[in-house]
This record gives structure tokens, sequence and C-alpha cells, in this order.
């Protein structure tokens, strides 16, 4: 057949009508910008957000009028394609506010440095050349990993309890689980104030187990459903070979889950990466870099940001900000080296 | 025949009994099989009674097929063979199955260890979607903690009786959800066998596969028969022509499904003694 076709065939997309819609949407955009601006300019719609619901409340009108010359089937859909961007692009302003806001205002606080020095010998209000948080970042990641320690496993080992097991007390569990995921952050750190802190000071241990109870819920309610989905053949199949119930939990299930148990833990972690107020309770703050785990209070970037915080002077403030940009970091490469770590469980 | 049967220390050639049932077993040092036999078998799903008193035979080193309708029963009473109905919240069972002389129900025995002797192969094709080809079909011994010396030949040796070496010998390290659905039944049909079970159970094994792959699977299931007890649930008439010795007719009149005739293949198809089985096998019905 090869041998006979002299024809070149340039592969084809007909299915992505580009040019067309191009044509389509070039003057839709014009006319919904002029509609816009004509809503904005005789009535009571003003300022950027009046701009903005009336763009897109004429683009929607626009689009479908558009659709109008094929017929009312395409109109509804054209217009049903520009509510949901439109509802897509909302939801997003949020995001891209906060993210603006904080890497524009914690820019300049940070410099080389800031990564490299802690505040042993700088004041929150000292120039912002001076000092950093490499302190913070370190005892941030401590806290977090030893929290993760703590919380992954059990709560886990709490899903293969619910779905695996199916022991007498799975609903109770459950129950259980579901109302620790509403104890307010402050009670966890009250909590263990009271039965670590007290008469032994603060620690990054104790803040590693205030974290942990707060982490705990989300890590096994995810989990659970992650299990959930694994389908029941391979249990079965699992099974027939003559496996054990541990044996086909440990072997087929979780590594089968793998990949939605690295989501668990990264939801979890991303849960009290940012908590504050079980901190000031339990690990506390301390100027100086340190790696010790427990006998003294070690810092966290949430700490950090606070301390600057309460200094309310402009220099301090502006620290706050970078460290909010750098906490914002830390979770990205977080979640990156988590996601990058379970998409090649897929492979 | 060894008393520990059923509480083999998870080693493979643990027996060391020489009795062997010449031919051409799989395994030198393995006891030779009596084949699995069931006496008076009910199963309950809760309250619906499903099977009424099956009584089977199920020779050594033949293939039976278990032929009938949906509905009536079969693969209910394949899954009773190995214990693995008793999953399925609800279920209950009276009578006996004997393998190698032995109650698999009887208190006591160990169901893993049973469950390596009496393997499986599903309707469905399902490998593990977490392991490589060659780690699926070495994934019982995984499992049960299985040690062997050799894996790359014990590797080639079950690839090769289920008829799937040549195809995937030089991709035993990708994925096996890569392969087709034909070649995914045929990689589970080796999976089963790398435990060297005695019996082997297959529920429909080729129903989701075309016509090339169920002739492969077929082939296989008649090699496997010199020196192992292959029980197969089939819709297929021709399929249950081919490669059974014996066949057993389930019907179901509406109660409980229960054994029309059970006979030699041979039999069932020519001469049957039930004008039922006879309706059913000549496509008459059902």
């Amino acid at each position: 057949m090869s041998e006979t076709s002299t024809v070149q065939v340039a592969p084809r997309r007909p299915w992505v009508n580009r040019k067309d819609s191009l044509k389509d949407t070039v003057p839709a955009i014009v006319i919904a910008a002029v509609l816009a601006f004509l809503l904005v300019k005789f009535t009571g719609l003003a300022g950027p957000l009046g701009s903005y619901v009336a763009f897109a409340i004429s683009f929607l009108i626009v689009s479908y009028l558009f659709g109008l010359r094929y017929d009312r089937v395409k109109a509804t859909d054209k217009a049903m394609t520009t509510l949901v961007f439109a509802g897509f692009f909302t939801a997003f302003i949020p995001w891209m506010s906060i993210l603006y806001t904080v890497f524009q205002r914690g820019a300049s606080a940070i410099y080389w440095g800031y990564f490299t020095h802690d505040m042993a010998v700088t004041a929150n209000d000292d120039e912002l050349n001076l000092g950093g948080l490499s302190h913070a970042i370190v005892g941030s990641t401590i806290i977090l990993l030893l929290a993760s320690l703590i919380a992954i496993p059990f709560g886990i080992i709490t899903a293969v309890y619910i779905t695996e097991i199916k022991g007498k007390l799975s609903g109770l569990v459950r129950v259980m689980i579901q109302s620790m995921s509403g104890v307010p952050s402050i009670v966890a750190g009250l909590f263990v104030f009271a039965i670590l802190v007290t008469g032994k000071g603060f620690s990054a241990v104790s803040g590693a187990v205030a974290l942990s109870i707060l982490m705990l819920p989300t890590v096994a309610r995810t989990a659970e459903e992650v299990l959930k989905l694994v389908p029941d053949d391979l249990r079965t199949s699992a099974y027939a070979l003559g496996a054990t119930q541990t044996a086909t939990t440990f072997k087929i299930v979780l590594p089968a889950a793998r990949a939605g148990l690295i989501t668990a833990s990264m939801l979890g972690m991303a849960r009290v990466a940012g908590e504050t107020a079980p901190l000031i309770m339990t690990a506390f703050y301390s100027a100086n870099f340190s790696t010790d785990i427990s006998g003294h209070p070690l810092a966290s970037l949430p700490m950090y940001i606070y301390q600057n915080f309460t200094n309310g002077t402009d220099l301090a403030l502006s620290r706050a900000w970078g460290g909010a940009t750098v906490l914002l970091g830390l979770i990205f490469i977080l979640f990156t080296t988590a996601r990058l770590a379970g998409g090649r469980a897929k492979r | 025949m060894d008393d520990a049967t059923f509480k083999t220390e998870n080693t493979m050639n643990s027996n060391d009994s020489t009795a062997t049932q010449g031919g051409n077993p799989l395994d030198e040092g393995r006891v030779g099989t009596n084949g699995l036999q069931t006496k008076g078998v009910h199963v309950w799903f809760n309250k619906h009674h499903v099977l009424e008193d099956i009584s089977l035979d199920f020779p050594a080193n033949s293939v039976t097929g278990l032929i009938g309708p949906s509905g009536c029963g079969k693969s209910t009473f394949l899954r009773v063979l190995n214990r693995m109905h008793e999953f399925i919240p609800g279920a209950a069972m009276a009578g006996e199955v004997f393998l190698d002389g032995k109650e698999i129900y009887a208190p006591g025995v160990d169901v893993t260890a049973m469950r390596l002797k009496v393997g499986m192969v599903f309707q469905k094709p399902n490998p593990f979607p977490s392991m490589t080809i060659g780690q699926n079909v070495l994934a019982g011994l995984k499992l049960a903690n299985i040690k062997v010396k050799d894996k790359d030949s014990l590797l080639e040796e079950c690839l090769t009786r289920a008829g799937l070496w040549k195809e995937v010998k030089d991709r035993l390290k990708t994925s096996g959800g890569s392969l087709s659905g034909g070649q995914q039944q045929r990689l589970c049909i080796a999976r089963a066998l790398a435990v060297k079970p005695e019996v082997l159970l297959m529920d429909e094994p080729c129903s989701a596969l075309d016509p090339a792959s169920t002739l492969k699977v077929e082939e296989t299931i008649v090699q496997l028969s010199s020196d192992m007890t292959v029980v197969i649930v089939t819709h297929n008439m021709q399929q249950a022509a081919r490669v059974s010795d014996y066949c057993a007719f389930f019907l179901s009149d509406g109660g409980p499904g229960s054994v029309v005739e059970a006979d030699r293949t041979s039999v069932i198809f020519s001469s049957p003694a039930d004008t039922r089985t006879a309706d059913y096998v000549q496509g008459r019905f059902g």
C-alpha cells in the first residue's frame, strides 16, 4: 500500500475550528467591550469590579446573539461556554490577587541573605538588608516533617481499618475522625500545651504533635476515599492467589493507591503548613537558627510572620510579607515534589 | 498423603514425598493429586437458596466444564471450590468439598494455603496495575512470601505455559495494563500458574476475548490438564466440547440451581440421558 501512495498526506485536525472561532471571538470581545463601556457610563456600575461584571454580562449576551446566527442550540452552547469560563475566571481572581499582593509586598524584604541569616542579632524593625529567616524555614520544615511522620502513618492506618479491615468500630472511627476535623486549631494547641508544654517548655516536638492532631483527620478521610476507589477485583484476585489480608493490603491495595495516598498526605500537610495559633502555644518562636527538636522553642514561618506583624513598624511588616512569600514558595515546592513523586508511581 | 497438606510451610516443593503421578509432573517433589470432590453442596445468599445438593467428582488431570444458562449458580459453585464465595456478605453453605481427600471447610484449615493449591482465573482480566508484567506473574509468590531460587526460569515457564512468552519476553518490565485484553487474561493465567496450583478454576476465562486469543487460551487449558485439574465455567458449547473431558450441566427452574447431568463430555454432547441436557447443548434453549 505504502509504495503506491505518492501523495503526501499532511496530518489535519478537522475538529479544531480555530480560524472560525477567532473570527467570531474577536468581534464578540470588541462589541462586548463597547457594551460594557456604555453600561458603566450610563448605569450604577462603576469601578474595576463594576467594569468586570458589565463586561461579563455583555459578553454573555453577545456570544448568545452570535450563536443565534446558526441556531438556538448553538447559541445556548456558546452562552454556556462563556458562563463557565466567566465562573472560572471569577474564581481565579482572588487567587491571582493574593499571589500578586504577597509577592509585590514581600519582594522588598527578600535578598540573598534573607535565606542564609537568622534574626539572632537583628531586630524586627532593622533595615531590610539585615537578618533573614533561615531559622524559620528550617524550623517550619522540621515541625512539618515531624507532624507528617506522626499523622501520615496513623492516618493511612486509620483508613485501612475503615476500608480494608472493616472492623466493628469502623463506623465509630469514621464519625470520630469526622468530628476531629472540626477541632479548632487553637484547641489542639491548648491541649498539647496542657500535656506536653506545661512544666517542660516549648519545643518543636510539641508543635509537631499539635499539628499532627489537625492533620490526621484530613489524611485519614482522604486516604479512605482513595482506598475505596481501588477496584475490588484486585483484592479478590490477590486472595485467590493465596494472599493473606495483610499481604493483600500492603502489597496490592496500598501500592495501587499510591498516587492518591501521596495526595492525601499532601492535603494534610497543606492543611497545617500555615497554622499559627497552635504553634504560639507549643513550638513558640526563637530568633536563633536551631535544629533542636526538644527543650527549646523553635521558629517557624507562620510564627515569623506573626512576630513581625505584631511589631507593627513598616520594616517589620515588610518582613512579614517576605515571610508570607517564602511560606507560599515552600508550600509550592512541597506540592511539586509530592506531585512528581506521585506521578512517577503511575509509570 | 501428607497430613499437613493445608498447612504447608509457605515454601515450594515442601512435600518430601516422592509419589508423583507419572506423566509430566510440573514439580517432581509434588504429591500426586486426587482431584477435587464435592458432597451435597448447598449455597445460600441470605435467605435465597441458590444451589442445591451438588455432588461432583473432578478427576485429577482432567478438564471439567460447568455449563448451563445464566443465573443457575455455576460461578457461585466455582467459588465454593476455593472458598472465594465467603467474601460475599450474606453467603452461607452446607456440604463438603474435598481436595486430595481433605475437607477444605474443616475447622483449622489454612485458607490461604488452600488457595495456593486451588488457583483461579476470573472472567475479567485483572492484572495488578502497580506491577510490571514480570512482577504480575510472580505476584503470588510475593504475596504468599514464597522464595524461589530461579525466578527468571519460573517466569519464562509460566508465561510459556500460558502462551504469552513470545509476545512479552522483550517487555517484561512494562506495565501489565499495557497489554491487550487477551494478553492480560493469559497474563492472569500465568500468574495463577506461578504458585503451582493443583487445581485451576476458570470462570468464563474467554468471555472477554477475541477468537484468536480464545483459541490460545483453550490450547493452554488442554496442555495444563496433563498435570492439573481444571474446572472451567463456560457459556460457549463449542468451547466446552473442545476443551473438557467431563461436563456438568447446571439448571435452575426458578428455584435453586442443581446438576441435571454430569458425565464424560462425549456423552453429554452425543447421548445425554436427560432431554433438558440435549435441548441445552443443541441450542434449543438457554
